[in-house]
């Protein structure tokens, strides 16, 4: 398959640009932040309407079925002026769940709901301060037709505003992989949900399960063969969260270049510096590298390829990388402006220290694609 | 596209017949490589066989012109056939600078009469050319170049030094950029001219590298009279034809960071000598720079494969040739620096006779990002002509 966006992808593109331009530049984040508050409803619904939530949702369940290459393209556009929205973790990482290993109730009750932006689901996974899947302690105990749940779950995206949580947890006596999926609605007895503002001015949850039960049609997939599916949606989160990333990346570079143009010292513009110049050139050739990772990564979710981990992987690495020397080159060459908090740069700064986290940093893929690699 | 498939099905048939079965076989040394030339010698007779069969189908140049003794094959086709050669890992029958750099450029500049008279060698390997671009104080300052060619009414008189002429020693022709007019701006007096390495006044000399190799020579010019009508191209627009060129030449040295198809990956060579622990590398220091390397790596074979299908769907950015080169030749050397690591004291060795040991390769690399403009040169152009920096 070509490396290349064929028509719709494109025409997906320029519309994304134009409404998030429009309806949520960088000064949103800063209203939203200066008035105490993490993400706008408002901007939801429109998202939705655009029907962005169900890009990647099959057309039988209300979804535009448009493939994982146009939500990558969706999100690279929300990265450039850090938007918040819980697109990433519901509308693309929970659906793909439940569209894998839902059952056709489940699909049929959530998948439309998910699609349409009114319910936002969210995935409750990691346990401590670092990304790690294959430590899952929170146990889940079958007790007659419904099963009882117990653990902690920490740094949940989206966590104080999710409808309901997709809690990661293993089967009691069902060996080591015995990993299930449980759908815990919010106000669920025994669930209490503490959130933590972070530096991007996003919220998380942590989550204190004790003795919560749920019914058996709250199970998603077989109880304890949801390893698949779990690792599949984890790999759309990695590749989608690599292409938010690039925006952020992008856009802070292409800011950082225009004010190096603009600003004068010893009267002439500081672009004209060679020192600068080849840093900036250099950040040029890793974005393009990082930018070919990210859509191959998403055309091989979209393929079903059996690369699928392996470029997932190297793509979040990549861009995280990437981003990490984008944002801190973004700060330094603005100089002291780029210190103040009313210059914007700093905000893509934050975003990326968060969204390098999100579904695994730079460790956890280079890792991982090591792990793959056989060595 | 049913005709592909018969011309696939005809290539393998027609590979499997002529190929000769040590054609097959991977090269071992510098012998294996066969560059043709007037004074040829052949390492084998199969290797002389796989030459003028492939010379006599043009495929050797398989996209050029069948007029001038080319393949005619079009893009699809010879994807084709280089990937049926791969398939029964066939040698590339001629190694030419002629093929690779003059080629291209002799098809947009020359007259035709010059492409007539120089093409049809090239494919055939009868003619093996060098290039004449470095002098001895024009290196990244190219276009700052000395070597003059003085009008005498039938024909130049050239004099001066160039360096870095590859395999001069052992090259039938050179192509060259000499000054022309010394009172014009240096980019507008320079053009670029072909000529004889048997013409009097032309001696070579090797010049020896950290490597311990040879592959370079200074090559010096005294009252050489070279016939006018050489010129190719307009008098003084030479730079033209430079720039175009070495587009090309950046393009091959950057494939350079490609590790070739059915090699061992590092992470593999990393494991076989050093072993595993815990299901990973022993080494866990050398074992984090590997994946770095290879995402790297992995990346910027993808990001070619963009370029070219984003310039078949019109939708290139240009001036990639500048990353391609400053990317590619930057990850050559990093491999070969981890290779050294992953040998460890077991990597330096020096070399025998005979083929290039692991050290000699690691230090003849650190020539890729100085050779066809510097890392520097490339960082340049990207934040000039790409980014728009000023100055």
């Amino acid at each position: 398959m070509a490396l290349v966006l064929n028509e719709e992808q494109q025409m997906l593109r320029d519309s994304a640009k134009s409404f998030i331009q429009e309806s949520s530049p960088v000064g949103v984040l800063r209203k939203l932040r200066d008035s105490g508050e993490e993400w706008s409803p408002e901007l939801w619904s429109g998202m939705a309407e655009m029907g962005w939530t169900g890009i990647a949702v099959p057309e039988a369940f209300g979804g535009l079925e448009f493939g994982y290459v146009g939500a990558g393209l969706v999100l690279e556009e929300c990265g450039r002026t850090l938007a918040a929205s819980p697109l990433l973790s519901s509308s693309f990482v929970c659906a793909s769940l439940l569209e894998a290993a839902g059952s056709k109730a489940q699909k049929e009750s959530l998948l439309p709901a998910i699609a349409g932006g009114e319910t936002v689901l969210t995935l409750a996974l990691c346990e401590r301060n670092r990304f790690d899947p294959e430590s899952i302690a929170t146990t889940a105990a079958a007790d007659g037709d419904t099963y009882v749940l117990n653990g902690v779950k920490q740094h949940v995206l989206d966590g104080d505003i999710a409808n309901a949580f997709i809690v990661v947890a293993r089967l009691a006596d069902a060996g080591e992989d015995g990993l299930g999926l449980f759908l815990v609605d919010r106000d669920a007895a025994g669930l209490t949900i503490s959130t933590t503002l972070n530096a991007d001015n996003r919220r998380v949850a942590d989550l204190s399960i004790e003795s919560v039960r749920v019914a058996a049609d709250a199970v998603i997939g077989e109880p304890a063969a949801s390893g698949a599916a779990l690792v599949r949606a984890l790999d759309i989160g990695a590749a989608l969260s690599a292409a938010e990333l690039l925006g952020v990346a992008q856009e802070a570079f292409e800011r950082t270049l225009d004010y190096l143009k603009e600003r004068k010292q010893f009267g002439v513009p500081v672009a004209s510096f060679q020192a600068l110049q080849h840093r900036a050139a250099q950040l040029f050739c890793e974005l393009e590298l990082s930018r070919s990772c990210v859509l191959k990564a998403l055309q091989a979710i979209d393929q079903d390829s059996p690369d699928r981990s392996r470029l997932a992987s190297m793509a979040k690495a990549k861009v995280a990388k990437t981003s990490k020397l984008a944002v801190n080159e973004a700060v330094q060459m603005h100089g002291g402006i780029g210190m103040t908090d009313e210059y914007d740069i700093g905000f893509f700064m934050k975003r990326s220290a968060a969204a390098c986290q999100e579904y695994g940093d730079y460790y956890f893929h280079a890792d991982r694609f090591a792990q793959l690699g056989a060595y | 596209m049913p005709n592909l498939e018969e011309f696939r099905q005809q290539t393998r048939a027609w590979l499997e017949e002529n190929c000769p079965a040590s054609m097959r076989e991977p090269i071992k040394s510098d012998k294996d490589q066969c560059w043709g030339g007037r004074n040829r010698v052949f390492a084998s007779d199969d290797q002389r066989v796989w030459l003028e069969r492939m010379a006599e189908r043009g495929w050797t140049a398989p996209q050029w012109p069948q007029e001038y003794g080319g393949g005619g094959l079009s893009k699809e086709e010879a994807k084709v056939l280089k990937q049926e050669m791969a398939r029964i890992t066939a040698r590339r029958p001629l190694e030419s600078f002629g093929i690779d750099m003059l080629g291209p450029a002799l098809f947009k500049f020359a007259s035709e009469e010059q492409k007539q008279r120089y093409i049809p060698e090239i494919i055939r390997g009868e003619i093996r050319w060098c290039q004449g671009y470095s002098e001895p104080n024009a290196g990244s300052d190219l276009a700052s170049l000395q070597m003059r060619a003085e009008d005498k009414g039938d024909h130049y008189l050239v004099n001066g030094s160039k360096v870095w002429t590859s395999y001069a020693d052992k090259s039938d022709w050179i192509f060259c950029l000499v000054r022309t007019d010394f009172d014009a701006p240096k980019h507008q007096g320079i053009s670029f001219l072909l000529f004889d390495m048997e013409s009097p006044g032309v001696s070579t000399h090797l010049i020896k590298l950290i490597s311990g190799k040879s592959p370079f020579c200074e090559t010096v010019c005294e009252n050489v009279k070279v016939p006018k009508e050489n010129l190719v191209g307009e008098l003084n627009k030479g730079w033209d034809i430079a720039k175009y060129l070495l587009t090309h030449e950046r393009e091959m040295i950057g494939g350079f960071g490609l590790s070739r198809a059915g090699t061992k990956t590092l992470g593999q060579m990393a494991v076989s000598a050093i072993g595993v622990a815990d299901g990973r590398l022993a080494e866990s220091g050398i074992r984090a720079d590997i994946a770095d390397f290879e995402i790297d790596e992995m990346a910027f074979a993808l990001t070619i494969e963009r370029v070219v299908d984003e310039a078949k769907a019109g939708q290139g950015t240009g001036a990639a040739s500048s990353l391609l080169k400053l990317y590619g030749t930057e990850l050559n050397k990093d491999r070969n620096e981890l290779l050294m690591s992953i040998g460890g004291s077991g990597a330096l060795a020096w070399g025998s006779e005979g083929g290039e040991t692991r050290a000699q390769h690691w230090l003849r690399s650190k020539g890729n990002s100085i050779e066809g403009g510097t890392s520097e040169i490339q960082l340049n152009i990207i934040a000039k002509r790409i980014l728009g920096m000023p100055g």
